[in-house]
């Protein structure tokens, strides 16, 4: 399929169903589902060959609103029922889209495993550091001390970090974007597509209604820029409304320095998407100290799960002929007459 | 074969034999390989496979004796027997935990070299009970042999570590027992070389053992008694040994390339499940993607996935993992998705005893999920039924479009029984009844005869839809609060279930038809109480019986049949989920003998409950 006929093909809307979105106005949800209209469109398959599957929380109403095939499931376990889809019809484009809570607290153990299990499966994780459609209790990635209904007095546990997280599980395509940064939300979607293997997408989206402005610090349109590096295989790693600051390596970090706009120094990181030690050390940075990387931290290639059961079954018949007969009749039999 | 010397041969209808030692001595193999004489002299057998749930217990602890019984006979059996006439033991331990159940006057064969002070203290024994002064034993027929010296003599000359020569010595008792029994060496023979063809000395070690177990018999006249059991008049046709594991994964298959479906299976491993997910894991080549997930509920979701795709998706477990699988079942009923879920019952409750057997999970499988949500419940009565009930788990699942519950026992994984091997192109083939033409297609619009939703694979052209959790208006599926709409999908749901009703056979009375006492059952109860029942109506008395097969929709004709008994006896291995059931359905008054031993209804004690019953009809 060239790109060029493609984009004649298919328009966003052609995958945006009849159903209205129920998101509270103001929500980043609707940010994200044009963004993902718009990169299936992109994309160019059909709508039949593509299928979303989501967990449950106000982020996981996302398949309702979309004209491909669609699976809301239940709480957390997206990503296996997912995995059983993808298993049983590879050819499927399979997207997956889970919260902070259903993705990182009830369903956390099968992110692990579906990360390290590399099928391939597009998971896209919006993260509000809330509970939405349970209205505002604290989630796993709400930010210590944060008070809200279930933690009046602020909460006690420590965050959970979704990039070291994806990192530690094997993970074989990991981004970070904030839904407010639509153009790029859409390559990164497309980048996650192409990608052959399970692709873990963390989104940044606001909650209009429970958490708002948790995510100001760094995606406010006025200051983001110096609060954001964009992270691009290839590329130095550079930042600020000049393009005046930059990322260079330090002891067991990176150190940040300022230079004349345009003139950027030799020794700024050269980012290395398949680099350990890069991609450990730009999940590092920490906000408001180090600016928030967005884009794609890593991406190398490892085998997927379904291509590997596939395999199996074909050495198998090769190995054994599947004779259901033979195998029924094997072992000691014997006559009555 | 010719024996020479001064022995008797006792020609008997029937007998029970039972092999018990560590579970390092290798008893499940003697056990399933006198299995396969048994097979191979003709005779009907029925085989109670019972292991400690510690992998390798401390050596010579009653907690870790391992033990194998077999019945086997001239004429139909239907279970195990309850206490065996014979007794191999490998050590005190085995005789300490066994001498409750020998048959009075039974025969006692043990290794007398592992009779040292040390393994009798071990075992709870004061003093040994094979001296000759010792009072214990007093009421058997014990024979005493070196098997673990014999064993060594045997294999004096071989160059092999003591360790090794040790293992070899259960088919020195093997080699023993095939004498008693007048059975011929062939088929032990036969495995030996397939297993350790390619290990040529542990072969002719293993070899050198079984013969000389079986010459020491004729030279040393250790038994003054051979038993023979001539073979059972079985119906006409090809027959393997089969155990429960096997039929319900070859019933499996069967299904698969009947429907022209392949299976994903996924499972968490758990005893007694484990053993269907590794004989599917081997079988490949059948199209079958066997999958092990990271907990149960990862297990049951990714059969639903399949489902969902257009796949056979099955998933199973035992006891703790189907409790974790509860949620996502319930997502399978609400989206109307043919997921088939095995649930491999075991002693609970919460871990309970993980390798024993019970019936306790029914009314969990009928009513232990949230909200009014009904789905199919199979049971397979016998080992080689789960074949056939795996196949009627797929035909009703893809049919109706909704879950499948088949509720197994550990028991009947593994124990097994000689099966007549059925020709799988007589089975008839099942249409896969999927949804391709987009014209006025909508989710929830229902087969007038099933009730049942249309199956889509994923990806086909036209009939993108989305499917979930949520209550959907009727026909379209578009998410809806409505009351109404609310009340009519729960009862279509219900309503679907009962459909299949019209779909199954009726129940077929077993026994005297004209009897005044019925028992009823369901799953493994139908060996014990087939047995007793024939005990009794030999004592000139007339009983009949039922085995459920069917536990959601009950079989039509349940009722009638209910009715038409003076005496309803509900036989279970739990408190009454049956029993409760059929009172509340029927409002009839029913007698209920249930035990939880983690074992098999002994015969004996369900005979003296029918007639206990049936004197207490007379009275009346
Ligand atoms: C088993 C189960 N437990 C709890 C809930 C209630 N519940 C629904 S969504 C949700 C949390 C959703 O939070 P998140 O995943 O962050 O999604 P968001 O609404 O913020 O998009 C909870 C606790 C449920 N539906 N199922
Ligand atoms: S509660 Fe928050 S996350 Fe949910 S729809 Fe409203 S704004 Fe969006
Ligand atoms: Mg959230």
């Amino acid at each position: 399929m060239s790109t060029e006929t493609n984009q004649i093909k298919y328009k966003a809307t052609d995958f945006k169903s009849a159903a209205e979105p129920r998101w509270c106005p103001g929500c980043e949800d609707y940010a994200i589902l044009k963004a993902v209209q718009t990169a299936m469109a992109k994309i160019g398959r059909p709508t039949h060959e593509h299928a979303v599957v989501s967990g449950i929380g106000c982020s996981s109403r996302f398949p309702y609103y979309m004209s491909t095939y669609g699976f809301h499931t239940i709480h957390g376990r997206a990503l296996p029922i997912a995995t059983g889809l993808k298993l049983s019809n590879p050819e499927l484009a399979v997207w997956v889209v889970t919260g902070d809570g259903d993705g990182m607290s009830i369903g956390g153990n099968h992110l692990i495993h579906a990360l390290r299990r590399n099928s391939d499966l597009n998971i896209l994780l919006f993260n509000n550091r809330i509970y939405g459609l349970t209205k505002g209790q604290y989630s796993p990635t709400s930010v210590k001390g944060m008070v809200n209904k279930t933690a009046p007095y602020g909460t006690i546990e420590t965050p959970v970090d979704p990039l070291g997280l994806a990192i530690e599980s094997g993970a074989t395509f990991i981004a970070q974007i904030s839904a407010t940064y639509v153009k790029e939300l859409v390559d990164v979607l497309i980048e996650a597509y192409n990608h052959k293997g399970t692709s873990f997408v963390h989104i940044y989206q606001n909650c209009y209604i429970y958490n708002n402005g948790a995510f100001d610090g760094f995606t406010n349109r006025e200051i983001r820029d110096d609060n954001n590096v964009k992270v691009e295989h290839g590329k130095p790693l550079i930042f600020g409304k000049e393009l005046n600051k930059g990322l260079v390596m330090g002891y067991g970090k990176f150190d940040i320095v300022e230079f004349e706009p345009n003139k950027i120094p030799d020794n700024i990181v050269i980012y290395d998407e398949t680099d350990p030690v890069l991609i450990k050390m730009i999940k590092d940075l920490e906000f408001p100290d180090s600016p928030v990387p967005m884009g794609i931290i890593k991406r190398v290639e490892a085998p997927i799960f379904e291509d590997v059961v596939r395999e199996q079954i074909t050495m198998a018949k090769d190995k054994f002929k599947p004779d259901l007969k033979k195998l029924i009749e094997a072992g000691d039999t014997w006559e009555v007459k | 074969m010719t024996v020479e010397k001064q022995v008797e041969l006792n020609e008997v209808d029937t007998i029970t034999v039972k092999f018990a030692g560590d579970s390092g001595d290798g008893i499940q193999l003697t056990g399933d390989q006198f299995g396969n004489t048994t097979a191979f002299a003709g005779n009907d057998f029925a085989t109670f496979p019972d292991f400690p749930s510690e992998i390798r217990a401390p050596l010579g602890t009653t907690y870790g004796v391992s033990s194998y019984q077999i019945q086997f006979a001239a004429k139909d059996i239907y279970t195990p027997g309850d206490t065996p006439e014979v007794l191999v033991c490998f050590n005190p331990a085995a005789l300490k935990v066994n001498l409750d159940v020998v048959n009075k006057g039974g025969l006692i064969i043990v290794n007398e070299d592992e009779f040292t002070d040390k393994n009798l203290k071990k075992a709870g024994f004061d003093g040994n009970p094979l001296d000759p002064t010792s009072e214990t034993l007093k009421d058997f027929r014990v024979h005493k042999i070196p098997i673990t010296t014999l064993t060594l003599q045997a294999l004096d000359e071989m160059d092999m570590g003591h360790g090794d020569k040790l293992r070899c010595k259960n088919f020195l008792a093997l080699g023993v027992v095939s004498w008693l029994f007048s059975r011929p060496l062939e088929p032990i023979e036969k495995f030996l070389n397939k297993k350790f063809g390619k290990k040529p000395q542990v072969l002719e070690a293993n070899l050198k053992v079984l013969h000389a177990g079986f010459n020491i018999c004729d030279t040393m006249e250790i038994f003054p008694i051979m038993y023979k059991v001539p073979p059972a008049k079985l119906e006409p046709g090809t027959y393997r040994n089969i155990n429960g594991s096997l039929a319900t994964s070859y019933g499996l298959l069967v299904a698969s390339q009947k429907i022209d479906i392949p299976i994903v299976f996924s499972g968490y491993p758990i005893t007694p499940a484990s053993e269907i997910l590794h004989t599917l894991a081997a079988l490949k080549q059948f199209d079958v993607a066997a999958i092990q997930t990271e907990d149960e509920i990862a297990a049951v979701t990714m059969a639903l996935g399949a489902a969902y795709a257009g796949k056979l998706g099955i998933t199973g477990s035992s006891g703790p993992g189907i409790a974790l699988k509860v949620e996502a079942i319930n997502l399978a009923v609400m989206t109307e998705l043919p997921l088939i879920i095995f649930d491999f019952m075991r002693s609970g409750i919460s871990t309970g005893m993980p390798t024993k057997t019970e019936q306790g999970d029914l009314l969990m499988s009928l009513y232990g999920r949230p909200s009014d949500s009904y789905l199919i419940v199979l049971a397979p009565s016998s080992a080689s039924d789960c074949f056939w009930i795996s196949i009627e788990a797929v035909r009703l699942a893809t049919k109706y479009m909704t879950p499948v519950i088949v509720l197994s026992e550990g028991f009947l994984i593994n124990s097994s029984e000689p099966w007549k091997i059925p020709d799988i192109d007589n089975i008839p083939e099942m249409k896969a009844p999927f949804r391709i033409n987009p014209e006025g297609y909508l989710p929830y619009k229902r087969n007038k005869e099933t009730l049942a939703r249309d199956w889509v694979k994923i990806g086909t052209p036209g009939l993108e839809h989305t499917i979930g959790g949520l209550e959907k208006t009727n026909e379209t599926g578009n998410i809806t609060q409505d009351p109404e709409n609310h009340d009519l999908m729960t009862r279509l749901r219900y309503e679907k279930t009962q459909k299949v009703g019209n779909d199954i056979p009726d129940i077929e009375i077993i026994g005297d038809k004209d009897a005044d006492l019925l028992l009823v059952g369901w799953g493994s109860t139908l060996g014990s109480m087939r047995a007793a029942m024939e005990v009794v109506q030999a004592s000139g008395k007339k009983v009949a019986m039922i085995n459920i097969r069917y536990l959601n929709p009950l079989p039509k004709n349940l009722g009638d049949i209910l009715r038409s008994f003076k005496k309803v006896v509900v036989v279970e291995l739990n408190l009454g989920h049956l029993n409760m059931i059929i009172r509340s359905k029927f409002m009839i008054d029913t007698a209920f003998l249930g035990r939880v031993t983690g074992q098999p209804i002994p015969v004996t004690e369900m005979i003296e409950f029918i007639n206990k019953e049936l004197d207490s009809l007379k009275e009346h």
